[in-house]
């Protein structure tokens, strides 16, 4: 059964209504938030933990589980901080900015309810700096919140004190890895620390930090005021709840909306987006969770589950639910190569393998594009791809090298063509003496 | 990871910006800015402060602004935090303009959603215009950079134009707005599509349709009462 309008968690998703508070409000946000709080911190993680939510900013780590790590009892010279990473930047996706800008209450709720259950002392929303004019909305929708006391001195009335910053980035895709994010909210270059210490021990200045997507925060009320059974109803087992899905590229209608977790693929396109771009026999393949996760053929995914589980077994993954469609026109060499830039551009450079690597693939795959290269380089880019790959700091080496592994799985007849087209090396290439 | 710019000559930028200073309304937004930060901790400004300080130079220039060696010197000694601190993080994110841009900075992004939407269209129309990537027209009214992905993949393709996004481009649209803004108009941002509110598929919403005319409140509809209690 399909997900009714009742059951959408961000009902001004598009818009329509103003995001300020009084309209918010209208709406459901804050209402009583105090009885949320007084549910007590244990009682919060538990139904959290209950509900089944898992991460939307691409892990799907249990969020429930991951409040739970912060200290019970923080120490006044290192209190707790809870850190939003809004930092939006994984291509395909384009769900937080629609929280941001069309219902920021939710995620401002969220933060104090999230806040309050970890015992945080605030929240650092850091969002990134290229949505400027969600920005503004954002930092007058948390001054709103101030203005009515909802956050601050006593929030809501319940006793707690508990502020939320927002904080701008300046256009760095690696600053949504989270210790990256905690550098550059410290006011450096956004370069991701080693793990451990984990920020839940060492985080934000040095004091035990939660790092959760957006999605994930605004979720927190509406599950709390709905409860566990309610959001646990949707979705397969493991894949609880609704999520926000954004499908681009090459579908009728484009667009982003909510739907139940582990929606068939089929019927998401088909109910939300009009279709595939000239009918489902056009579908080529489908990058299912935004550009770090390989991309899967038309005949698997046309009936797979969206969901964690669903995708993993097709090799994927559900990353951020960002939906890239690709119909037979695209030249899916390119459309890979493109993202390979996308990681060349976006290295932070501190590891080697990904500074030398993400540069020496991209170079590699626009050969591949134009055919110029011998047959025996595709093997050799698969092995470079597994030489990057888990020999970073953080997960952007992996993320540069699944695409390229996900193309030569599924698309190596087409790489070969355009070299045989091109009149290279038939024979694999030398190697040499041993 | 800024591309090579072509930073201007230090004794003449030092001669222009040597005597860089807050206006008294960003004296009043730095301050701001600070307070969001436990004490001692001011160096988490850098990035907030770099922004204020390009913006202002921007507002002095008639353009969307840069950098100035001076001024980034300027918000080193605000925060008390050595040069290279600061000038690290200026040519780390891609937001800093390390030379000078023209009056409207055209950011076209060219990742893979936007790429598949047409955002060759986008550049060729700009192109067409006079425009070429990395540089600025003669008049000094655009320069056009190729971005990476912006988060409008919903309403691809997409420019960002100093501080406005405009979404659902082809090749018309984007002359269109090219040449509005040439003539000192302020194009409508946002979707360009015609019908289009925002993200909602075209052709109108395939759920939440009662939020079309009303602000309207589900929480009749929920049925049970459902608020976890105290156990």
């Amino acid at each position: 059964m399909s997900l009714l309008d009742k059951d959408r968690i961000f009902t001004n998703l598009y818009g329509y209504q103003s995001w300020r508070v009084d309209a918010a409000m209208q709406r459901g946000d804050w209402d009583n938030t105090k009885a949320l709080l007084d549910l007590g911190q244990d009682r919060i993680i538990d139904v959290i933990k209950a509900s089944g939510l898992r991460g939307r900013g691409g892990a799907g780590f249990p969020t429930g589980t991951k409040w739970s790590f912060m200290p019970k009892e923080p120490k006044p010279d290192r209190p707790n901080f809870l850190v939003i990473n809004a930092d939006e930047s994984e291509p395909g996706s384009c769900k937080d900015r629609e929280i941001i800008r069309h219902d920021p209450h939710k995620l401002i709720e969220g933060a104090l309810v999230a806040g309050f259950a970890m015992r945080a002392r605030a929240a650092y929303i850091y969002i990134r700096g290229e949505y400027i004019r969600e920005a503004e909305t954002l930092f007058a929708a948390v001054a709103e919140a101030y203005d009515r006391g909802l956050i601050g001195k006593n929030a809501c009335g319940s006793g707690y004190d508990f502020d939320v910053f927002v904080h701008r980035g300046a256009g760095a895709y690696i600053c949504g890895e989270e210790t990256a994010m905690l550098e550059s909210l410290e006011g450096k270059k956004g370069q991701p620390r080693l793990k451990p210490p984990f920020p839940a021990g060492a985080g934000l200045y040095g004091c035990p930090t939660t790092v959760n997507n957006v999605e994930s925060i605004a979720v927190a009320p509406t599950i709390l005021r709905r409860g566990a059974e309610w959001f646990s109803s949707f979705g397969a087992e493991n894949n609880k709840g609704t999520k926000l899905f954004q499908i681009s590229g090459h579908v009728n209608t484009p667009c982003v909306v909510e739907e139940a977790m582990s929606i068939p693929f089929r019927e998401l396109i088909e109910k939300h987006c009009g279709g595939i771009r000239g009918g489902w026999d056009n579908l080529l393949a489908v990058i299912p969770g935004g550009s770090s996760v390989p991309l899967v053929p038309a005949a698997q995914i046309m009936d797979c589950p969206m969901d964690f589980d669903g995708l993993k077994g097709v090799g994927s993954g559900l990353g951020t639910a960002a939906v890239i469609v690709m119909d037979k026109s695209t030249d899916v060499v390119r459309a890979i190569s493109r993202i390979s830039y996308f990681y060349k551009h976006e290295s932070c450079g501190q590891c080697t393998p990904c500074r030398e690597g993400t540069g020496w693939m991209w170079r590699v795959m626009e050969r591949l594009r134009t055919g110029d290269a011998d047959i025996g380089e595709i093997d050799m880019l698969q092995q470079v791809t597994k030489q990057v790959e888990g020999h970073s700091i953080c997960a952007l080496g992996d993320a540069a090298a699944w695409p390229i592994q996900g193309l030569i799985r599924h698309f190596r007849p087409e790489l070969e063509r355009r070299i045989k087209e091109r009149g290279g090396d038939l024979s694999p290439m030398q190697e040499a003496a041993e | 990871m800024a591309d090579v710019a072509n930073i201007p000559d230090e004794a003449e930028v030092r001669a222009r910006w040597g005597a860089f200073a807050w206006t008294e309304e960003n004296e009043r937004e730095a301050k701001e800015v600070l307070a969001r930060y436990p004490k001692g901790r001011e160096q988490s400004g850098s990035i907030p402060l770099l922004d204020l300080a390009q913006r202002q130079v921007g507002a002095e220039t008639q353009t969307q602004g840069w950098l100035p060696v001076p001024v980034i010197e300027y918000v080193a000694r605000y925060i008390n935090t050595p040069y290279m601190r600061v000038y690290e993080v200026a040519t780390f994110y891609t937001m800093f303009n390390l030379a000078p841009v023209g009056r409207y900075h055209v950011q076209v992004c060219g990742t893979t959603p936007c790429m598949l939407r047409g955002s060759d269209d986008v550049f060729a129309a700009c192109r067409n215009k006079g425009l070429i990537k990395g540089k600025t027209t003669p008049d000094g009214l655009f320069t056009l950079t190729e971005v990476e992905c912006m988060g409008n993949c919903a309403s691809a393709p997409m420019v960002q134009i100093n501080d406005d996004n405009f979404e659902d481009l082809d090749y018309d649209r984007t002359t269109a707005i090219l040449e509005a803004l040439e003539r000192g108009e302020t194009p409508k941002p946002g979707t360009q599509e015609p019908g289009r509110h925002t993200v909602e598929p075209m052709g109108g919403p395939t759920s939440l349709t009662a939020m079309v005319s009303e602000n309207h409140d589900y929480r009749g509809e929920w049925g049970r009462p459902a608020q976890e209690t105290a156990a």
